[in-house]
């Protein structure tokens, strides 16, 4: 197999909130055009690395590097800029927007005309305006919202507002997308199609995809390579098959008398 | 749709032709009082949008309108004001020199204020704009306060506490129309661009909007500055239309007023803003009644001042408990809205 460019590195990366360790030492090597996963039993800290690589957090020890370029404690907006895009695990939409509109929101960040074009109806900021909306309509015909592009975002059907999440994070033309549970709260035929759906976003836009997630069917069905954490330390990595068949990891989600009377 | 954007664009260009036909015909026909009444809608209005922006559009909790207003009044007052009136009013200290000769035609003095007044803003905002929800709203009340204090001691700029007589009433039907027709577009372009999308996503959700690569900060900041230029332009139109201005307009009240108008008329809606500045402004005015003694049957209720003020906290109250999201909520009456609403009016009969 041919060597993979190295797009996301995270040695010794540390949490620390106070007296507690919610982060110990989290250290992921993650590989150009995968689909990775991160578990781990509720509070083990995996949302907190998600915060930590896309700089709500400044990390207490450790450094992140996006393609050899450290972007440790860059401020939010800054690395997003740099090509990383985030979901959230209670989605967070622009809700008194419309779904375009929340798009469209996504794309200004590449956006180079500036709010004083406005008023003075430069062609030059009109001609943006219009490629902005094309794009976040051409995103929005991707995720199969284009008909839905008029309504406001809190009318629509959670499985629905998952998908816009992602189209509105795609529209900041990242290389590296971090999806915050993506399958949460999905049935199992949605959370079926949702897996074909990440692996397409991948192959369409020529992504990475790091993802956390619960529902193990999705994890297995589209990771490549799964990282498990437990109380805020990793405590096993490999492919889906080495950690389904993992003691250390079975322990962590169904505790140590599951094994011994397994 | 092309379609329906020519029809839209007309319609707007006829209204803005039939409101210049109203105030003309306005003009000769109304008694002073009444236009006196008109250009006050026409300033508040102005105000009551640029507040709009920083606080229905990009979710900023301010309180420092009236000190915007104050600077935009003083920097275009003494900009207007003839040289021998500046040395016949300046009794205690005599005004400072550089402004003393400092002369400058009407729309620019209005525009300079404006720019003065968003200098401030710019300089309040870089600090303040750390700080979020209520923290904000006190630390702009305190900036609001400040600078009238300074209009209060800084007596060879501003001439303290006697304020400024005799500034010349340029501010007529026309310029106050006028200023407010370039506020409302101006401020429109900015909400409906993808600029305006963007402030609109910091107020929505600040954190969502951070991980989206929205600036929010610098955003705000910038929000917060074109909104106090145009407090500025406002409170500069106010003092050529009143002629005489004090430290003592400019006290929270004032800013109180402009607020009032942005929830009524719906926070984050412009049209919103407009028809609450034509309603509450008529109805500040109406209510004077109050303060005159009432007679009811054999029952006599003398004169209380600043009664119309308490019924106004009062309907404040009752907006915010029964009907918060104001008139308009955050709709736009737009002419697309209109012709839906008639042609379903047209269908169901």
């Amino acid at each position: 197999m041919s060597e993979r460019r190295i797009i996301l590195k995270t040695p010794g990366l540390t949490m620390r909130f106070g007296g507690l360790t919610a982060v110990d030492n989290f250290d992921i090597e993650v590989q150009e055009g995968r689909i990775v996963g991160l578990i781990g039993p509720n509070g083990a800290g995996k949302t907190t690395c998600f915060n930590m690589i896309t700089g709500f957090y400044i990390p207490s020890e450790g450094n992140i590097f996006f393609y050899d370029e450290e972007i440790t404690g860059l401020s939010t907006h800054k690395v997003c800029a740099k090509g990383i895009a985030r979901t959230f695990q209670n989605i967070r939409l622009f809700y008194n927007e419309t779904v375009l509109q929340n798009v469209m929101i996504g794309a200004h960040l590449r956006q180079k005309s500036s709010w004083w074009q406005a008023p003075l109806n430069m062609p030059s900021f009109l001609r943006e305006e219009k490629e902005v909306k094309d794009r976040a309509m051409f995103l929005l015909e991707k995720v199969g919202l284009a008909d839905l592009a008029g309504e406001q975002a809190n009318s629509l059907p959670y499985g629905e507002q998952r998908r816009l999440e992602i189209a509105r994070a795609l529209a900041t033309q990242p290389k590296f997308l971090l999806l915050d549970e993506p399958a949460a709260g999905m049935n199992p035929q949605e959370s079926w199609e949702l897996m074909h759906f990440i692996q397409k976003t991948r192959d369409d836009f020529g992504l990475t995809i790091l993802l956390i997630e619960h529902d193990m069917k999705v994890v297995m069905g589209v990771c490549e390579h799964i990282w498990v954490l437990d109380y805020g330390k990793l405590i096993a990595e490999g492919p889906p098959e080495e950690i389904q068949a993992n003691p250390k990891v079975i322990e962590a989600y169904l505790g140590e008398e599951y094994l011994e009377n397994a | 749709m092309m379609g329906n954007r020519m029809r839209n664009n007309t319609l707007t260009l006829l209204a803005v032709v039939g409101l210049a036909a109203f105030l003309w015909w306005a003009d000769g026909n109304f008694d002073g009082y009444k236009i006196q009444i008109m250009n006050l809608i026409a300033i508040n209005a102005i105000l009551a949008v640029s507040l709009n922006l920083i606080y229905g559009f990009t979710g900023m909790f301010s309180l420092g309108h009236a000190g915007f207003m104050c600077v935009g009044a003083y920097v275009s007052s003494l900009l207007i004001l003839p040289s021998s009136q500046k040395q016949a009013i300046y009794i205690l200290e005599p005004l400072i020199a550089p402004l003393q000769t400092a002369h400058a035609p009407f729309v620019v003095a209005v525009l300079l204020g404006g720019l003065v007044a968003a200098i401030f803003g710019l300089i309040i905002a870089l600090p303040v704009l750390r700080l979020g929800g209520d923290y904000l709203g006190i630390a702009t009340l305190g900036f609001g306060e400040i600078i009238r204090v300074f209009a209060n001691n800084l007596v060879p700029i501003t001439n303290g506490a006697l304020g400024l007589k005799g500034i010349p009433d340029y501010a007529n039907l026309w310029w106050n129309y006028g200023f407010m027709l370039f506020t409302f577009y101006f401020i429109f372009r900015i909400v409906n661009s993808n600029f305006g999308n963007a402030l609109k996503a910091i107020r929505d959700d600040e954190v969502a909007a951070k991980a989206m690569g929205i600036n929010t900060y610098k955003y705000r900041v910038t929000s917060f500055t074109i909104g106090a230029f145009f407090a500025g332009i406002g409170g500069a139109l106010l003092a050529s239309l009143l002629t005489t201005i004090d430290p003592k307009m400019f006290l929270f009240i004032m800013t109180f007023q402009v607020l009032m108008i942005v929830v009524a008329g719906g926070l984050g809606s412009i049209t919103g803003s407009l028809i609450g500045a034509v309603v509450i402004t008529i109805l500040l005015e109406w209510l004077r009644f109050v303060e005159n003694p009432i007679t009811l049957g054999s029952f006599e209720i003398p004169g209380i001042p600043g009664m119309r003020m308490v019924i106004f906290s009062l309907s404040l109250v009752l907006i915010i408990l029964f009907r918060r999201e104001g008139l308009m909520g955050m709709r736009e009456l737009s002419w697309d809205s209109l012709f839906r609403r008639f042609s379903k009016r047209g269908e169901a009969e």
